[in-house]
């Protein structure tokens, strides 16, 4: 059995085990399709919560980006991880006694206001489709690559899988079928890693091993510093960023994974608070598990990368070569025509005849480590199930937002619970097809889009989250004024750096030299000051509304 | 909760970037690890799980205390 029928197997084996799981959890309620019943366990809301965040970009971008980056990529490492922290000590506890079903719930019933539960319904919207467009790419790449079937049946068959468990088991059917799509993505992610740690560290653990030595008694990481500075790229160890920009990007990255919506959705699900806190530390061990091994990954991936290519005949290159050439990632293009290839850092463009695309050094790296086929399929089966576990959990928030959000509390309130969950499941399919097209013609500008969701999460819902829990005080006119200058202030730095001007985008021109990537933090502190400020001129919130933040603050739980 | 949240600062904000290229110039003894740029890549994401842990017992003790833990 070759490459083709191992990936074939295991997709097929993986597939078919989420759609039995789909089978045996249906949806028969609001509650079970909203927030799976409320009665998941801590440690498998954790689990579900890991598969659930770690998308196509964790998996498949995220170890190529730092084996890139070197520890300028460390502001994903910590940044990803970070916002758990937060999550936990100041968010899901009190999100979770206050009871409800999702963000915008919470905004439109603290400030008592349907402008704010819009903004936050178009916002969670926003993020949702931003983030599964490109969950969508990511198995039409793998499809792709691996089965050789055209990328639109690729996305095609992706999109038949989440629309039949997502629609028939709304949040219950998700919840589970993450468990086990987490099962197969970490087995996926650590088989060829601890392969590799063996071959080149001599130790089964990647997190220590690259930490390790080659025989000659040089570490690991100045070996790779070594050469990457041979080559003329930065160095590994020390980053090309500014001190400034990488603490910015790593707090907008942090303060956005706290405020993005189906992260914290996740945790109306579990039976009590304390539950809530339990279960986000779990949440973390299982995603530290992926994430302290990706820099291991990065390290010996672009150590194995640079001896492979570097000043080595074309005509040498192993199969995977040609390969990842057909599909575009990998390009050469031999300049000076000796025949070899010349692999050198960015100052020497002219000179430089290789071009590797970040996303197929995981991908690829079982090939060029020579592993075993069945190890390349398992890759592709976990690549698989970390982008489809991740675009369910978003088409969640857009069809709760829609039937809930916008249906329920705004436009017919009075909407029996079985046209509710009708409604939830329409919008759950149509937003499938949505998420499809975005697959099948994915705008050119995803990772752009990307750094627009997070800034967005990190200036508007996370301050205004914070605010409504721990401010008895605060009102409409605050919070309402801090979201729209947080939010205005980033997506206006972000449209003229991203999109109106890319050309202006360098650390010349930049505000304090913060990226737009990192302009989130100061949207949030802008939010933070300007609802500070502003609410001191407007009355206190109603009675009831003071009554509820006390009330959210104390954990003992009242179930319903 | 005040002081979990420092240690939080500390970890990456600290050892991760400020202080990275001065910790730098010692290694994790026994390993070829970078001090500062172990924090920034293993050690921050470590102590966070700890962090959270702590917290949730933290607060259940409290809850006890206090008359209003959950059953």
């Amino acid at each position: 059995m070759g490459v083709q029928g191992w990936t074939l197997l295991l997709i097929g084996l993986s597939f078919a085990l989420y759609i039995g799981i789909a089978i045996w959890s249906r949806a028969t309620s609001t509650k079970d399709f909203y927030i799976a019943g409320g009665g998941v366990p801590p440690l498998i809301n954790g689990m579900a919560t890991a598969a659930d965040w770690m998308s196509a970009a964790s998996f498949i971008s995220m170890a190529g980006a730092i084996s890139f980056l070197g520890y300028d990529g460390s502001v994903y490492l910590m940044g990803w991880t970070g916002g758990y922290v937060l999550l936990a000590l100041l968010l899901a506890p009190y999100l979770r006694k206050f009871g409800k079903f999702t963000i915008p719930d919470f905004v439109g019933d603290r400030f008592e206001s349907s402008a704010a539960r819009i903004i936050a319904v178009v916002c969670a919207i926003f993020i949702s489709f931003t983030y599964v467009s490109g969950q969508m790419q990511g198995v039409g790449i793998v499809l792709s690559r691996f089965l050789e079937v055209p990328t639109t049946t690729g996305v095609m068959i992706g999109m038949g899988i989440v629309f039949f468990y997502a629609v028939l088991g709304g949040m219950k059917g998700i919840t589970y079928t993450q468990v086990a799509q987490y099962c197969v993505l970490i087995f996926a992610y650590l088989v060829p890693a601890i392969f590799l740690s063996i071959q080149l560290a001599d130790t089964p653990i990647p997190q220590l091993g690259f930490g390790g030595f080659l025989p000659d008694g040089t570490s690991l990481l100045e070996n790779l510093d070594g050469l990457q500075k041979e080559l003329g790229f930065d160095s590994y160890l020390n980053g090309s960023k500014s001190l400034l920009d990488v603490a910015c990007i790593t707090a907008a990255l942090m303060v956005g994974t706290a405020g993005l919506p189906h992260v914290i959705i996740r945790f109306y699900t579990v039976p009590k608070v304390r539950d809530a806190r339990k279960s986000v530390g779990w949440a973390l061990v299982f995603i530290a598990l992926l994430y302290t091994v990706a820099p291991a990954i990065g390290v010996f991936a672009r150590t194995n990368l640079l001896q492979t290519v570097s000043n080595q005949p074309y005509a040498d290159m192993p199969e995977w070569f040609q390969k990842w050439e057909t599909t575009g990632l990998l390009k050469f293009e031999d300049k000076n025509h000796d025949g070899l290839i010349q692999y050198v850092g960015n100052q020497s463009s002219a000179v430089n005849e290789l071009d590797v695309h970040k996303d197929i050094m995981v991908l690829a790296n079982p090939e060029i480590a020579g592993l075993p086929d069945w190890v390349v399929g398992l890759v592709a089966a976990g690549a698989l199930a970390a982008a489809l576990s991740t675009a369910a959990g978003l088409l969640l928030v857009v069809s709760s937002a829609i039937s809930h959000d916008l249906l329920k509390r705004c436009l017919r309130p009075k909407i029996s619970e079985k046209g509710e969950l009708l409604a939830a499941r329409l919008s759950a399919g149509v937003a499938v097809c949505i998420a499809g097209w975005f697959g099948i013609h994915p705008p050119g500008f995803v990772a752009e889009v990307v750094a627009f969701a997070f800034g967005l999460a990190a200036s508007s819902f996370f301050p205004v989250l914070l605010l409504g829990i721990f401010s008895r005080r605060m009102n409409r006119a605050g919070a309402m004024s801090g979201m729209v200058c947080g939010i205005a202030l980033t997506a206006g730095y972000i449209l003229w750096f991203k999109f109106l001007h890319p050309e202006l985008s360098t650390p010349g021109n930049w505000w304090f030299g913060i990226s737009p990537e990192g302009i989130g933090a100061l949207g949030m502190l802008v939010n933070f000051a300007v609802a500070g400020a502003v609410y001191r001129f407007f009355p206190a919130p109603s009675s009831e509304v003071q009554a509820m933040v006390d009330d959210i603050r104390v954990p003992l739980g009242k179930r319903d | 909760m005040l002081s979990l949240l420092a240690v939080w600062a500390f970890v990456s904000f600290g050892c991760g970037i400020l202080l990275h290229d001065w910790l730098d110039q010692w290694k994790i003894l026994g390993t070829g690890f970078p001090v500062g740029f172990w924090f920034a890549q293993q050690g921050s994401i470590l102590v966070f799980i700890a962090l959270v842990f702590v917290y949730a017992r933290r607060m259940d003790r409290l809850d006890k205390e206090f008359g209003v833990k959950e059953e």
